[in-house]
């Protein structure tokens, strides 16, 4: 039997790489697949969502499912299905990866894992911070504990692993919640804290490491974006530092070594890298060790939201919770208009409308003019309860969850 | 780690001598050790993602328990390839048939020296597909290893306790609490239950409930200008005399001793050595112990800390000003019978933000469920009636 086992794993394995294999290019269109989108830009293509919506009265709500946890982690869709994370018991030590139909929010499957890392948090956050990441067939979820599990889409694990198993002293207590991403056939997740501070490539289908780099040991929220353009370079930003590394070895190519913003996470579109450093920088790298500075704006400073890149205009939205918009050529303010509370999740663009969401469960939705000259509030609607994630969207919906709730947000 | 290693074999044996199934029984525990073999740095996912297969696709839910057996002894990365198996399975089943093997489940879970947290995971599930279970299991259960369970048996008291303060019934309600309070382990649960006695005129000595330690040799400060002093060794790593003095970052320094009244066990450093930053402290104790024990030597602060117990190094963080919480870093060691000697050495930074000044740490000595241990010369629980109950009470005099 010991030998059938063994022939059975082989065929198994090479099974799985063939798959693999397929998955790499298996991304759907419509799939929103990681924190900020496939192209980590907050940018959809596609149907538009619904301008207005109402919670209290059902108006353009598809559906809202109740969830077990925490999270201020975002959704991600992928295949039909949505995919949450969350966090919950007294110790925020339980782990839930959740997934839905898209089409009526019915639980397809859940799996729970325990908490191997640290589950200690500010109260406002929640183990559940950090959102999943897919390579279209295979689920990455990551928690603040640094607990890492892969599922397929069906709900069964491929691997699980704890960073602070392996790394004790890594461990934020304030709570982590930087995202992983993937390149290529190789997941990113940064873990950066006082301690065993590290950002590490993990090989997607075993779980393996393929290369761990040290970082500095200085907290850092932001989360690591692979450069556009398929370029097999992924980003790291900490407190003191943007760097780029090769997604094969993660061997360092370039470095910024100027401070940047410990949670906003950078955006990388065309050959251009913009970084929340002095206000907002945007980087040309080249090859040279650093990357050249194409301009900075010191009134472009982001708050925890992201930037967001759509064409020839960035938008910002800055700790007061003004929304800028300037050209991505050199930086130049062209509009403000000032939303409502405070902002903690990244806005999505699709087509000539924002959707942003504040911590009050308040969406806002901003018309942006053609011509790009002007941006003006144009609807929105309240859901009802706190919201730090991030609207993912998918179709014309948007997909949105609190401590509490997920919601699809769709044109009836 | 022995005991329930034992005890899994022991019900893999079980299983497979059971009759026509011990060939699958075989095959299933062979997935279930390549499970149980994973390591970090994903050592054995190889297999193990193949064995996960396997047992998800061949187990049937009369192999939960066997495949919850498997948590025995486990580590806690092989405790979540075979968690994720089990709900699998049981997912499966329920989806199919609405049922369990709620029998073979609960037996599972009345064998206290099974896993706890397989325990729990056996009971949720028996709770899924049977409503009446909690209302049949969990009074049992307010001693129970698994603190989840134990939790919800502290839950249900708590009711009854209130039930009865509604009733007016203030001796039984607080009989009652008193009971909740002695089987209580979580930090939220403890303070419902003291509050609501101190309201009934029965406070609750937290120090003594918890096991804080109170009282401390004190020295410093030290140097700890650039971080340097957390690995830097001074004189109290070495020897502790309490009566030589130091050349410290400020001057000499001498031990001096301290008692905190704070009722969670809190020692202000910036009080008891004068306010400085860049600087390390220490903090000794002598602790008493009728016997030999494992404890657990639990310690919350926002500084940079270490804990030696008999001169062992049990925890240590190097993290400054990142939150703080009762029992932040646990740290397991033995104590002798007889005297121990406790040392904490508390690091403060130089950074001048306002949420950055403290310099405190607070720790306890406790049970691996979280059950105070005392010293063996700790005079006994001490309840101090809140002011205002105080002042009302010497008004009524």
């Amino acid at each position: 039997m010991e030998h059938s086992l063994v022939i059975h794993r082989m065929i198994a394995f090479a099974t799985l790489l063939v798959v693999c294999a397929v998955a790499v290019s298996s991304m759907r269109a419509e799939d929103w697949p990681q924190f900020r989108g496939a192209h980590s830009n907050s940018v959809a293509r596609g149907k538009q969502p619904p301008s207005e919506w109402s919670d209290a009265e059902g108006k353009n709500i598809a559906w809202k499912v109740k969830l077990p946890g925490k999270g201020p982690s975002s959704p991600i869709v992928v295949g039909g299905k949505v995919i949450v994370t969350a966090s919950s018991g007294i110790n925020q030590d339980r782990l839930h990866v959740l997934c839905f139909d898209i089409a009526d929010g019915h639980q397809l499957w859940e799996r729970q894992f325990w908490a191997t890392g640290r589950t200690l948090s500010h109260p406002s956050s929640a183990n559940a911070a950090p959102t999943p990441a897919s390579d279209g067939q295979l689920i990455f979820a990551f928690y603040s504990s640094n607990d890492l599990a892969c599922l397929d889409l069906d709900g069964n694990l491929k691997w699980f692993r704890g960073l602070a198993h392996d790394y004790p002293a890594a461990g934020n207590d304030v709570g982590m919640s930087s995202s992983p991403v993937v390149v290529g056939d190789v997941l990113v997740a940064q873990v950066e804290c006082q301690g065993d501070s590290f950002g590490t490539g993990i090989d997607t289908l075993t779980g393996e490491p393929r290369w761990k780099v040290a970082r500095p040991r200085e907290a850092s929220w932001a989360s690591p974006v692979g450069m556009s353009g398929n370029t097999g370079i992924v980003l790291l930003q900490s407190p003191k530092r943007l760097s780029a590394h090769r997604i094969t070895d993660g061997q360092q190519v370039w470095d910024y070594a100027i401070a940047c913003d410990a949670i906003s996470s950078p955006t990388s579109v065309g050959d251009t890298v913009f970084v929340a450093s002095k206000g907002l920088t945007a980087l040309k790298p080249g090859n040279e060790p650093e990357p050249e500075t194409l301009w900075n704006a010191q009134n472009l400073q982001p708050g925890a939201a992201s930037t967001i890149v759509d064409g020839e205009r960035l938008y910002i939205i800055n700790r007061a919770g003004v929304l800028n918009c300037a050209t991505t050529a050199d930086g130049k303010p062209t509009w403000r208009v000032r939303l409502e509370g405070e902002f903690w999740g990244t806005p999505v663009i699709v087509g000539d409308k924002m959707y942003a969401f504040n911590k009050a469960g308040k969406g806002l939705v901003v018309a942006i003019a053609a011509d790009g000259s002007k941006g003006e509030l144009a609807g929105g609607g309240q859901l009802d309860g706190e919201i730090q994630s991030s609207p993912a969207v998918a179709n014309g919906a948007i997909y949105i969850r609190s401590d509490a709730h997920l919601w699809k947000i769709a044109a009836e | 780690m022995r005991t329930l290693t034992a005890i899994y074999l022991a019900t893999l044996v079980a299983a497979a001598i059971s009759g026509p199934v011990s060939a699958q029984a075989a095959e299933l525990d062979t997935y279930v050790q390549s499970l149980r073999k994973v390591q970090p740095e994903g050592v054995g996912h190889r297999e193990a993602s193949y064995a996960w297969g396997q047992l998800v696709e061949q187990a049937d839910a009369e192999s939960l328990p066997t495949i919850l057996a498997g948590m025995d002894g486990a580590g806690p990365l092989a405790e979540n390839w075979l968690r994720a198996a089990v709900d699998a399975v049981a997912e499966k089943q329920v989806q199919k048939t609405g049922k369990l093997p709620i029998d073979r489940l609960e037996k599972f879970l009345a064998h206290t020296n099974h896993n706890p947290k397989a325990r729990r995971l056996a009971y949720e599930w028996i709770a899924r597909v049977d409503k009446d279970a909690p209302e049949r299991l969990i009074p049992g259960m307010l001693d129970d290893p698994s603190l989840e369970l134990r939790r919800e048996a502290v839950a249900r008291l708590v009711t009854a306790a209130e039930s009865s303060a509604k009733a007016n019934d203030n001796d039984q309600s607080k009989a009652t609490y008193r009971e909740a309070l002695v089987a209580a382990r979580d930090l939220d649960q403890v303070k419902a239950i003291t509050e609501a006695l101190s309201a009934l005129n029965a406070p609750v000595d937290l120090q003594h409930h918890y096991g804080f330690v109170v009282d401390w040799q004190l020295i410093g400060p030290f140097d700890n200008r650039g971080g340097k002093g957390f690995n830097a060794i001074y004189p109290p790593e070495e020897q502790i005399d309490l009566a030589t003095s130091y050349e410290g970052s400020a001057g000499s320094v001498s031990w001096q001793q301290h008692h905190t009244d704070h009722e969670y066990g809190e020692v202000n450093l910036n009080k008891a050595l004068g306010k400085h930053m860049g600087v390390a402290g220490y903090a000794m104790a002598v602790f008493e112990s009728d016997r030999e024990q494992p404890v657990e030597l639990r310690i919350g602060s926002e500084n940079a800390n270490k804990v030696w117990l008999n001169g062992e190094k049990l925890s240590e963080a190097e993290a400054y000003h990142a939150n703080s919480a009762i029992d932040q870093y646990v740290g397991r060691g033995t104590l002798k019978k007889g005297k121990n000697v406790i040392l904490v050495k508390i690091c403060q930074d130089e950074q001048t933000v306002d949420w950055a000044q403290n310099w405190v740490f607070q720790l306890r000595v406790c049970d691996s469920t979280g059950k105070a241990v005392l010293a063996k010369d700790r005079g006994p629980a001490n309840p101090k009636p809140k002011k205002a109950e105080a002042t009302a009470s010497a008004d009524a005099n």
